[in-house]
């Protein structure tokens, strides 16, 4: 069949190009054709290399379709499915070419065959999301976006050099197991590291995501980091490295999830703290651990986008995000507020959700292959995954005290869309088998034992226990306008004014040792003024022009006598 | 007030009963504990009421910690933007002072 050639990024391309001419309803109508149309033709494509050509020494790989890429080509057709219609009352040509530029960048990256290939892509991916960014058109937003198209160009680049190292050591380009052993390995996992989030390289997403649009954040949640996730369960699976990296994930950013005030802000630390098990399963690298990742990978583009676009909603609709501005909307607002509560009970991993039949995957790996500590700390995560994206969320947006906000539910295509992504979260959370029959292992895993139901309901109604009793003991952190500092403040303000401060003093001392050398130089001259003052002096004697040409006569007549030696 | 319409959580006594109503889903959660059998995988699920135990703990070490981390990291709203808008005069400092001091008490609706 002809159809097959063709990979899944090129209808996103040219959809972009045609919404870049087209307006209105025609724009609407192929903008939501295309990830369906897409979507149904990946559905029939086999396993397999699709396309590849030889460039230069190397095969380039442009399609290869396995379970694993096919896994995240349809979570990604379905998020962006579901992000266009959530945007389509946007009339903003800018964002519409954009975000299809950006989710067909992100089908290249995960049927990329070849390092290249991938590089191409992982580029492409920053320089297509950072326009959603931008598309806020405020002077925060132009800042962040460039502090994070910086990192993302980083990462890119590193990925380059780290391809070319491992072409240089392999004789290959093709990207499969590539492992912690060699410069390559490392340089490319410090590349997938930056992209994934890893601490202390997290800060582009808390910086950058909740400065994004309305629409354009419900875009960039699903597929940067994801792009990530799947890169390194290709390239690392079962790197330990990867568990004690993916737990730290998991547990630094709900402490500063608690405390944040942006409600976007605190879904971007969740998102953190979300991709924290997925990397974990990765590490771990046994069959259930990486279906654990990978499902877990698929419901969270789907609930995190729900999350970002209920949070969007009451951002667009009221022009507030903070918590402390927000409470009492669910008065005006039910629709939405029904919508953010499914969102908040899947990324909490309520039994009857998508989170749970995903998450419980990674825990049973980690306690299987031992690593108790490892299993604590994501108990702990699962619990404030609760506390600050399960409750906070919904509690301070649409309860709380009332802000006195009357605003109204938002639009009806962007109710569609929070619709059809809780509907799948609900569905998948129901029915798992459809999910785990794309997985990459069969493993007859069974989330809904009666031990594993009892055991995360009562995690989770004692962790909304302690939320209920530090609120009545008013123990509870109020809401309050403030910036919280986080590893970003070491190159938004120490690294600036440390360079700042060396420059400023670089300055003074080389302005010293001028004005030193200057005024030294001053009374040099004027040493040599005064000795040469009146007609007695060295060089203010005169000469008698015999004399010079004597002279003259004489140093031509040394050049004569030196140009016989050199015959 | 008093010719808005009256929501469901404007009744404190709706509020009493959903509370009734968790607190006696916690305490049937927790007696579950005798009724259904686990077959565990780890030493410390036998423990009696471990994952209740847990989530609460947890959870309120999770927010003290958290509460504590404000008294070293938190600064005003515009903490990141002054670097860029050093130059404006001394009046923006007053207005950051005022907000400050308004930053500590409880629900600032600002």
């Amino acid at each position: 069949m002809w159809m097959l050639e063709i990979p899944p990024f090129l209808p996103f391309f040219i959809g972009a190009l045609i919404a870049a001419v087209t307006r209105g309803n025609v724009r609407n109508i192929i903008m939501v054709a295309i990830p369906i149309v897409s979507g149904l033709h990946l559905w029939m494509v086999p396993e397999g290399v699709h396309l590849q050509f030889a460039f230069l020494d190397y095969q380039l790989v442009p399609y290869r379709a396995d379970k694993l890429s096919m896994m995240f080509g349809y979570v990604f057709h379905i998020a962006a499915f579901i992000g266009i219609i959530y945007s389509l009352h946007v009339r903003d040509t800018m964002q519409q070419v954009a975000a299809m530029m950006y989710a067909g960048s992100g089908l290249g990256a995960v049927f990329a065959g070849d390092l290249l290939t991938l590089f191409v892509f992982w580029e492409l991916l920053a320089f297509t999301s950072v326009f959603l960014i931008w598309a806020r058109r405020t002077q925060r937003s132009y800042a962040a976006g460039m502090r994070y198209l910086i990192i993302q160009v980083l990462s890119g680049v590193i990925l380059l050099v780290g391809a070319l190292f491992y072409a240089a050591e392999n004789g290959t380009l093709e990207f499969g197991y590539i492992g912690l052993d060699g410069i390559a390995g490392w340089l490319i996992f410090i590349a997938f590291g930056i992209k994934c989030a890893f601490p202390i390289a997290h800060n582009w997403l808390t910086d950058a995501y909740p400065e994004a649009t309305v629409t354009g954040t419900v875009f960039l949640s699903a597929f940067t980091t994801k792009v990530a996730v799947y890169s390194l369960a290709r390239g690392y699976p079962g790197t330990e490295l990867l568990v004690y990296i993916g737990a730290a994930m998991t547990c630094f950013p709900i402490f500063f999830a608690v405390i944040e005030n942006d409600l976007r802000r605190v879904l971007a630390y969740s998102l953190i703290n979300q991709v924290g098990f997925m990397v974990v399963g990765i590490g771990i690298g046994t069959a259930l651990a990486i279906n654990g990742a990978v499902s877990h990978a698929f419901n969270d583009v789907i609930f995190k986008g729900l999350l970002f676009m209920t949070m969007g909603a009451v951002l667009h609709m009221t022009g507030r995000i903070n918590g402390s501005d927000l409470g009492g909307l669910y008065k005006t607002m039910p629709k939405t507020t029904v919508l953010c509560i499914v969102g908040a009970a899947s990324i909490s991993a309520f039994p009857l959700f998508s989170g749970f039949v995903s998450k419980s995957m990674v825990m049973s790996a980690a306690v299987e292959e031992g690593y108790d500590w490892i299993w604590l700390m994501l108990l702990f995560a699962s619990a404030g995954v609760f506390h600050h994206a399960g409750i906070k969320i919904p509690y301070f947006a649409f309860f709380a005290h009332d802000s006195g906000i009357r605003a109204s539910d938002p639009p009806n295509n962007m109710l569609l869309a929070m619709t059809i992504a809780a509907v799948l979260c609900i569905a998948i959370g129901v029915y798992p088998s459809a999910l785990y029959s794309l997985l990459p292992y069969d493993t007859g895993y069974n989330p809904y034992d009666a031990t594993h139901v009892l055991a995360q309901t009562q995690l989770l109604f004692f962790s909304a226990l302690a939320f209920v009793w530090l609120n009545l003991k008013c123990l509870y952190p109020p809401e309050l306008h403030s910036t919280n500092l986080d590893f970003d403040w070491i190159y938004r303000r120490l690294a600036p004014v440390a360079l700042q401060k060396t420059f400023s003093v670089i300055w003074r001392i080389d302005e010293a040792v001028r004005q030193a050398f200057l005024s030294k130089f001053d009374l040099l001259l004027a040493f040599i003024s005064r000795q040469n003052e009146g007609a007695s002096g060295l060089l203010s004697r005169t000469y008698h022009v015999g004399s010079m040409v004597m002279w003259v006569s004489v140093i031509l007549a040394a050049y004569l006598f030196l140009s016989f030696f050199t015959r | 007030m008093d010719n808005e319409k009256k929501y469901f959580f404007d009744n404190p006594n709706n509020v009493k009963r959903l509370m009734h109503v968790f607190y006696g889903i916690c305490i049937i959660l927790l007696l579950l504990d005798f009724v259904i059998h686990r077959h565990v995988m780890h030493s410390w699920e036998n423990l009696w009421g471990f994952y209740p135990l847990y989530g609460f703990v947890g959870c309120v070490v999770l927010v003290l910690i958290a509460t504590w981390m404000r008294t070293f990291l938190m600064r005003s709203e515009d903490y990141y933007d002054q670097a860029d808008t050093d130059e404006q005069s001394a009046t923006d400092d007053s207005t950051n002072k005022k907000q400050n001091t308004e930053i500590g008490g409880h629900d600032v609706d600002a």
